[in-house]
């Protein structure tokens, strides 16, 4: 009892001696500022879109020649066929089918920023979740473009359409294959128009800002004639709500889909019953780091400190924490099943990995996924935006190779020891491909950002409105306490 | 008697919102509740209270489009396994359901999605002309009253509005 009545003494005499006033220390720990006014967040985020800093324009011309040269390699491996990629037997899904994992997983932070967080009525997901969302659309679209590189012959994409072939013969609905293709077009067309109402009504403010022009012509066409009456409203919040309701469980489908790919093959290593988990908790962490990669660059580039604030970058860093903590677990669970399992060929994939020539890249990915996320458990690292932007980079890194060491080991070293074959190393047409769409995402990522509202004008003034509603009835509330 | 539309624009939801009230309590001859609509730059879900409860369907449309879209999703697939009912399967079923579950539930999902979209644009009313009353300030910072009522009811309507520090109040001008 004395030493808490002590320590409430110290504490307070600290608060006191504190060089910073304390409504400062406050504001500094809010999330957002209750004063904004409305006007200005109408302002602010309209501006965004049409004077960015220059860095803005410095990105999207890298972006553009990232996506050149996959254009590039594209057209060479089209005229040439696909031995160019060095992707030949047994090296049958190379980087395109782990790049393809990657953006699918990345796909999956709209998901969870706006749709479970939504659900969860955690409100400072508001500032940052419309460009979670356009990060779901567009890494789906890009891994979409991996599937068609990898069949090579691109019109064979008809094959995994739901629809009968001249002798009257279906695609086999049981195949994994075909689940997938299902998945992402649902998912993808779902996000697209989760995206797409959800921005309905900042597109009418985008519309009544405009007095010509093409902008004007195309926000007046989407907004749909939308005025916010109450019926309007109404209708939108259950709308919003529902789909997001539907969204959370086919996120979850998409990615344990994936895993089937895996699962339901004959490979040693991918039968573990835990590989759905797994995945979609991969799927998570790369997501929520690319949030914070984006987070950085959006606060900078388009002048959002005050929207995209340190308290809330802060809690996207716990959230990512947690989550990189579950997949270290799942991780370990992996491996441990494979090890205790009586399938020696799936041992023998793992040896490879640990010791083997894979050995640089499996440790890379312990490390950028288990090691360095152990950073943002310090405090002082939470916002020091530097650090964080660097760690976002190792984390996705961890999680690109986490993909390519799911793929590439099992079938550098399958069932039949004739098969094997370890110093396949992918052709430079493969690599291009990946850095492309890191260059195409972009392009898509930044043009949809000075398009259209990246921040979310109606929430953010949502969560200003019931932040002061809330501040308004606190202060009522303690003064009639005195 | 010809009807017309004014707006009234508030700074606030708590004038706004004194104001419907008292509409609502002078009962006013020519106007009838159910033709006042509130615009507002954000949802105000204290709005049931003063409007009363209105009611949203969406949710029945995405009832419907799931189970729609669930029901041709298995039967496109089991009809098509069903082709090969004179075909040997090796003792296996003709129509297995686990495998059909996956894409039966993404069917579902899709057919809830769009479903539910199409059901939000009829019962939002979308797409919508404009109003003949709109400002562009509803979507900044005001909120808009809305009302619709004969001719010889505006002057008390616009009494009402004066009350509760109405910032402007834009009528419809007379056809």
């Amino acid at each position: 009892m004395e030493k808490d009545t002590n320590e409430s003494a110290a504490w307070t005499k600290r608060e006191n001696e504190s060089p910073i006033p304390k409504h400062e220390r406050r504001a500094s720990e809010k999330d957002i500022r209750e004063s904004i006014a409305w006007a200005k967040i109408n302002q602010d985020v309209l501006k965004s879109m049409e004077t960015p800093r220059k860095l803005y324009w410095v990105i999207l011309f890298f972006a553009f020649a990232a996506f050149s040269v996959g254009v590039g390699c594209e057209v060479y491996q089209y005229q040439n066929g696909m031995g160019v990629s060095n992707k030949n037997n047994p090296h049958a899904w190379g980087l395109y089918i782990s790049t393809f994992i990657f953006w699918i997983g990345m796909s999956h932070s709209g998901t969870l920023l706006s749709a479970i967080l939504h659900l969860m009525h955690a409100d400072w997901r508001k500032p940052i979740f419309r460009f979670a969302e356009a990060l779901t659309t567009f890494s789906l679209m890009t891994a979409g473009l991996f599937v068609m590189v990898h069949l090579g012959r691109l019109w064979q994409f008809y094959y995994s359409v739901p629809y009968p072939d001249e002798r009257g013969l279906w695609p086999n609905f049981q195949s994994p294959l075909l689940w997938d293709a299902m998945a992402i077009f649902t998912y993808l067309s779902s996000s697209i128009l989760f995206l797409y109402i959800g921005m309905i009504p900042d597109l009418a403010i985008c519309r009544d800002h405009l007095h010509e022009g093409w902008r004007k012509n195309l926000y007046t066409w989407l907004s749909l004639g939308w005025e916010g009456t109450d019926r309007q409203w109404r209708n939108f919040r259950v709308t919003y709500l529902t789909i997001a309701c539907f969204l959370i469980p086919l996120a979850v489908s998409v990615h344990s889909i994936v895993a089937a790919d895996f699962a339901m093959s004959q490979q040693p290593g991918w039968h573990v019953t835990s590989f759905p988990a797994y995945f979609v908790a991969g799927a998570l962490y790369s997501g929520c780091s690319a949030i914070i990669t984006l987070f950085i660059i959006l606060r900078y580039v388009f002048k959002f400190e005050e929207y995209m604030t340190l308290p809330i970058l802060k809690k996207t860093v716990r959230l990512t924490f947690a989550i990189a903590m579950i997949w270290t677990y799942l991780n370990a669970v992996e491996f441990a099943s494979v090890w205790y399992s009586h399938d020696q060929a799936s041992k023998d994939v793992l040896i490879q990995k640990v010791i083997g020539p894979f050995a640089p890249f499996w440790w890379g990915m312990i490390f950028c996924g288990s090691v360095v996320p152990l950073t943002l458990a310090f405090k002082r690292f939470q916002t020091n935006i530097p650090v964080l932007f660097v760690v976002s980079l190792l984390l996705n890194l961890g999680m690109w190779l986490e993909r390519w060491m799911i793929v590439a080991p099992t079938f550098s070293h399958g069932y039949y020891p004739w098969t094997w074959d370890h110093d396949q190393w992918p052709g430079f047409v493969q690599w291009g491909m990946v850095f492309a769409s890191f260059g195409w995402f972009t392009m898509l990522f930044m043009g949809f950002c000075k398009v259209f509202p990246s921040v979310s004008m109606y929430e953010v003034k949502e969560m200003v409105y019931h932040r002061k509603l809330h501040l308004k009835k606190s202060e009522t509330a303690e003064q009639g306490a005195h | 008697m010809s009807q017309r539309h004014l707006l009234a624009l508030f700074n606030n939801f708590e004038d706004a919102e004194a104001a419907i009230y008292e509409l609502r309590a002078a009962d006013i001859k020519g106007f009838k509740f159910d033709d006042l609509t509130l615009k507002s730059p954000i949802e105000h879900h204290e709005v049931e209270s003063v409007l009363g409860q209105r009611s949203a369907n969406v949710q029945w449309f995405s009832l419907g489009g799931s189970l729609v879209g669930g029901l041709l999703g298995f039967f496109l697939i089991s009809g098509s396994q069903a082709n090969f009912y004179a075909q040997m399967k090796g003792g296996k079923p003709i129509v297995p359901f686990p495998p059909n579950f996956v894409l039966t539930f993404e069917m579902c999902v899709l057919g809830g999605v769009f479903i539910t979209i199409l059901g939000f644009l009829i019962c939002a009313g979308l797409p919508a002309k404009r109003s003949p009353l709109y400002n562009a300030k509803v979507s900044e910072d005001q909120i808009g009253v809305l009302v619709k009522a004969d001719e010889s009811a505006m002057p008390k309507i616009k009494g009402v509005f004066l009350n509760h520090d109405v910032l402007e109040i834009q009528e419809e001008v007379s056809k």
